[in-house]
Parts: C-alpha cells; sequence; structure tokens
C-alpha cells in the first residue's frame, strides 16, 4: 500500500500518460481507420489496392517492429519529433489497420437492398450514404471497436520500454527506489483494469444506446 | 466487389471514365508518395555499399538466423502451452460446478485486461525468471485467455440440438463435449484459432524489450554496429519483410482453413468464425 501513497504522484503521471496516449492515438487510428475504410470500399481501383496494402502489411507487422523502425528509424531522416508524437504516430497506424477492417465488415453488413432503396427513392451518393449506409452500419460497429480501443490501450505499455512516459515505465523508478516490486506491479496491473474497464463500460453504454440487434 | 455492397449503383460509362481518371490521379500520387521516400532513402545514402555489407558476412547471417530460429521456438513453445491453457480454462468455465466456474472466469478476464507486457515484466522482473521463460509464460497467459473464450464460443456456437440430442440418447456430460460438441466447435473455430496464433507470433517480438536473443534483438545488434556506419535502415528493410511475411503466411494459413471448413459438410450445424482475432468485450458480456 506505501508504494502507492508514496509515490502517488509519479504513478498519476504514468496513468495520464497512458491515458494520453491512448486518446490520441484512438483519434488517429479513428480517422486514419476510417479513410482507409474508405479507399477499401472505392469503386477505384488504385485506392482499393493502397488500403488493402495498408491494412494487410500493418495487420501482420509486429507492433514492437514498428515501434522500433518509427522511434529509432524516423530520427535518421532528421524527422526530429518527441517520442510521445512517434509512439502515438505507431499506435494509431498500428490501429488503424484493425478499425479499417471493422468499419469495412461493419458496411458490408447492411443489406444491399437498404442502399438500392435509398437510390431509387431519389437519394444522392451523399444522402443515402449520410442517412441510410452509414448509421446502420455505425450501429453494429460499435463492440468491435470499442475493444479495438482495449486493445489500443494495452498496447500503449510498448511506448513504456521505448522511453516514452507511461504506466507501465513506472516501475523502472520504483524498483530503483527499492520498493516492493511485487506490489509496484500490482497498482500498474489496477491501472490498466481501470483504464480498460472504463472503455468497456464506455462501450458497453454506446452499445445500449444505439446498438440494435438485427 | 462493386455489386456486393450497398454504398453504390453499378457505374454506368459516364461514372467509370470519371473512376478510371480517379484512378488514373490517385496511382500518380501514390507513385509520387513512393518516390518520395525512395528518394530520401537514397539522399540519406541508406543504400551505400557499406550499409549493406554486412549482410555478407557469414557470422552475421548466422546471427539473424539464430534470432529467427528463437523467435519461433518462442512461439512454438507460445502456441502450444497457450492451446493447453486454452483448454483448460474453457474447460473451467464450461463446468457444472460454480467454483471452478467461478475462478476460472476471473482468471480469464483478468489475463485479458492485462496488457501482454506488463505480465511478461512482471514475471521478468520481480518473478527473476530467464528471458524466455518469462517470454513464454506472459504469451500463454494471454493467449490462452483469450483461446479460452474462443473454444467456448465455439462450443455455444454449435446448434442447440446438437447437445440436445446426444444428452437425450443418454450421453453424458463428457461424452457430449468429447464426442459431439467439442469436434464441431474446434473445426468452426479452427480460423479463429489460428488467428490468435498469429498474434502470439506478432508478439514474441515482446522478447526484445525484455533482451530475448530474438529476431529483432540479433538486428539491433547489427543495426548498432560502427564498422557498418550504423545499417539500421538496411537491417529494418531486411528484417520486416521476413516477419510480416511470416505473420501474413499464417494468416493467409487461417483464411484458407476458413473457406475450407465453410465448404465442409461437418459444419453444418455450427457457422465458422472470421479468420481475425476474436474482440469480445471484456468484461460481462
Amino acid at each position: 500500500m506505501d508504494v502507492l501513497t508514496d509515490n502517488f504522484s509519479l504513478y498519476a503521471e504514468g496513468f495520464l500518460g497512458t491515458v494520453e496516449l491512448t486518446v490520441y492515438a484512438s483519434a488517429l487510428a479513428l480517422v486514419l481507420g476510417f479513410l482507409m475504410a474508405s479507399f477499401r470500399v472505392a469503386p477505384v481501383g488504385s485506392l482499393r489496392v493502397f488500403g488493402t496494402v495498408w491494412v494487410t502489411v500493418l495487420r501482420n507487422t509486429p507492433l514492437t517492429l514498428l515501434f522500433f523502425a518509427v522511434m529509432l528509424g524516423l530520427p535518421r531522416f532528421g524527422l526530429v519529433l518527441p517520442f510521445e508524437l512517434f509512439a502515438v504516430l505507431a499506435l494509431g497506424c498500428y490501429t488503424s489497420a484493425f478499425i479499417c477492417e471493422v468499419l469495412r465488415s461493419g458496411i458490408n453488413t447492411v443489406p444491399r437492398g437498404q442502399g438500392e432503396a435509398a437510390r431509387s427513392l431519389g437519394m444522392s451518393f451523399t444522402q443515402s450514404l449520410g442517412t441510410v449506409v452509414l448509421p446502420q452500419a455505425f450501429r453494429t460497429v460499435i463492440p468491435p471497436i470499442g475493444s479495438t480501443l482495449i486493445a489500443l490501450a494495452k498496447n500503449s505499455a510498448i511506448a513504456g520500454a521505448f522511453s516514452v512516459t507511461e504506466l507501465l515505465g513506472t516501475y523502472k523508478t520504483l524498483s530503483e527506489l527499492g520498493y516492493n516490486i511485487v506490489w509496484t506491479f500490482v497498482w500498474i496491473a489496477v491501472g490498466y483494469l481501470i483504464i480498460t474497464l472504463t472503455i468497456s463500460v464506455l462501450f458497453n453504454v454506446l452499445e445500449k444506446r444505439w446498438g440494435v440487434a438485427r | 466487389m462493386t455489386d456486393s455492397t450497398a454504398l453504390y449503383d453499378i457505374p454506368g460509362p459516364q461514372a467509370r471514365r470519371r473512376h478510371l481518371l480517379y484512378g488514373v490521379a490517385s496511382t500518380v500520387v501514390i507513385l509520387a508518395l513512393v518516390g518520395w521516400i525512395l528518394y530520401l532513402l537514397f539522399d540519406n545514402d541508406q543504400f551505400t555499399s557499406t550499409k549493406w555489407s554486412p549482410f555478407l558476412y557469414k557470422g552475421i547471417q548466422e546471427l539473424l538466423l539464430e534470432g529467427l530460429g528463437n523467435t519461433l521456438k518462442a512461439f512454438a513453445y507460445a502456441s502450444v502451452l497457450s492451446l493447453a491453457l486454452g483448454a483448460v480454462l474453457a474447460t473451467g468455465r464450461l463446468s457444472d460446478h460454480r467454483a471452478l466456474r467461478w475462478i476460472s472466469t476471473l482468471l480469464v478476464e483478468f489475463f485479458r485486461a492485462m496488457p501482454v507486457l506488463v505480465m511478461i515484466f512482471f514475471i521478468f522482473v520481480a518473478l527473476k525468471v530467464q528471458a524466455l521463460p518469462a517470454l513464454v509464460a506472459g504469451l500463454t497467459l494471454y493467449n490462452g485467455s483469450v483461446l479460452a473464450e474462443v473454444f467456448r464460443t465455439g462450443i455455444h456456437a454449435v446448434a442447440r440440438g446438437q447437445g440436445e440430442a446426444a444428452y437425450a440418447l443418454g450421453m453424458r456430460k463428457t461424452q457430449v463435449m468429447t464426442y459431439v460438441l467439442v469436434p464441431q466447435a474446434v473445426r468452426a473455430m479452427l480460423p479463429a484459432i489460428i488467428s490468435q496464433l498469429v498474434v502470439a507470433l506478432k508478439d514474441t517480438s515482446l522478447g526484445f524489450l525484455i533482451t530475448y536473443e530474438e529476431f529483432l534483438q540479433a538486428g539491433k545488434l547489427i543495426a548498432s554496429n560502427l564498422d557498418y556506419d550504423l545499417p539500421f535502415i538496411p537491417v529494418v528493410l531486411v528484417i520486416s519483410p521476413i516477419y510480416i511475411g511470416m505473420c501474413m503466411l499464417l494468416s493467409w494459413f487461417a483464411t484458407w482453413v476458413a473457406r475450407r471448413e465453410r465448404r465442409s459438410p461437418k459444419t453444418k450445424a455450427v457457422d465458422v468464425a472470421p479468420a481475425e482475432p476474436q474482440t469480445l468485450l471484456p468484461g460481462p458480456q
């Protein structure tokens, strides 16, 4: 118990670091994932190929390798950014591939007749997409997006090993200070549980509010 | 592709011409992007012979191969053990005894909610275990819990009549499970199981962070060699295709299995899972 009360500020800093990483990377992943999903369903061949390559490569890349390449590789091109930004970039790009697949399969669950009916009513592409197809797709993708973002929060632990301030990284300082290592890890685990369970609860609420069984 | 979506109609001649135009324009943009990256690499002297010469030496090739071997070794141990752990935990969760069910639910939920890296570091740092056992144990705990959920979902996915019919014939629970439910569930979940093994293969690279001498670690050793002018980019360019290729092969295998199982008459009473890792929200479903 002492470990937490004595080093509350250290833990809080790490906790906020993880939360920050998760929030920014999630935003990047959602935007990029949406972009890639729209590429993958576009009627333009080259965009489809680009989206497919992006997803296939990133989904099969070990995240550690991606961190390794981004954190240590990009500075060699004169691109020197704070480590946090590199971590957000790596995490966001990696997760965007998963988000893209979730969104794409969400769009594919909307029956073809829905789009056809919308068009036969004289709706334009934007209208049929915005008022008929996407709202239905959105309802089906809530739970898988939630679990993808939980995976992102958990993956952010890797950033700590690349000298970004976050929750897992606090163990180093604490073990140097001579605190009981088991208790140090217990509180780190509690921190991660708080984050993942919060996301889980949030998405369960969203699901209750908007999710529709079809 | 175009005729299987609710997004737009099959394009007519005018739309096709417009799409062709977009296609050409986006191809140009993408090629320009690739060209720019290649130019940056050349401009940065990443393709000089000094930086690529280390790969000619036998010692360095052996170092890389050894790293690859260690990666595969960790993967083999982790996948076998996590399949076993998954089976045990799934049995626990499907048990008729409430205490067993609670314990295994608690374990599964806890290990699924924890980052793998935290478990690996805990085992490595706090329990002072060697790197390989620590990596394997961490991967086993995480993937085993996820696989337990996969197995359980598979059992529940088998049509209810199958189990009921078996009970009606007077089979015991063990018999119903081993003769009726598990064979169908495993067939249905095989794609998801293989996809989870892809996750395990990718996560073996976490061994890098606890200084296990795996593939990435071997790459780092070469990359930090001053004699070859710190060949970091060449190392990444050599290592990543191999890593990504291995994972891709396994993913394609999962997709192939999924297609094959879907055609098989033996999966009539159960829906075959798609070839991707199961994504269930942790917590009560």
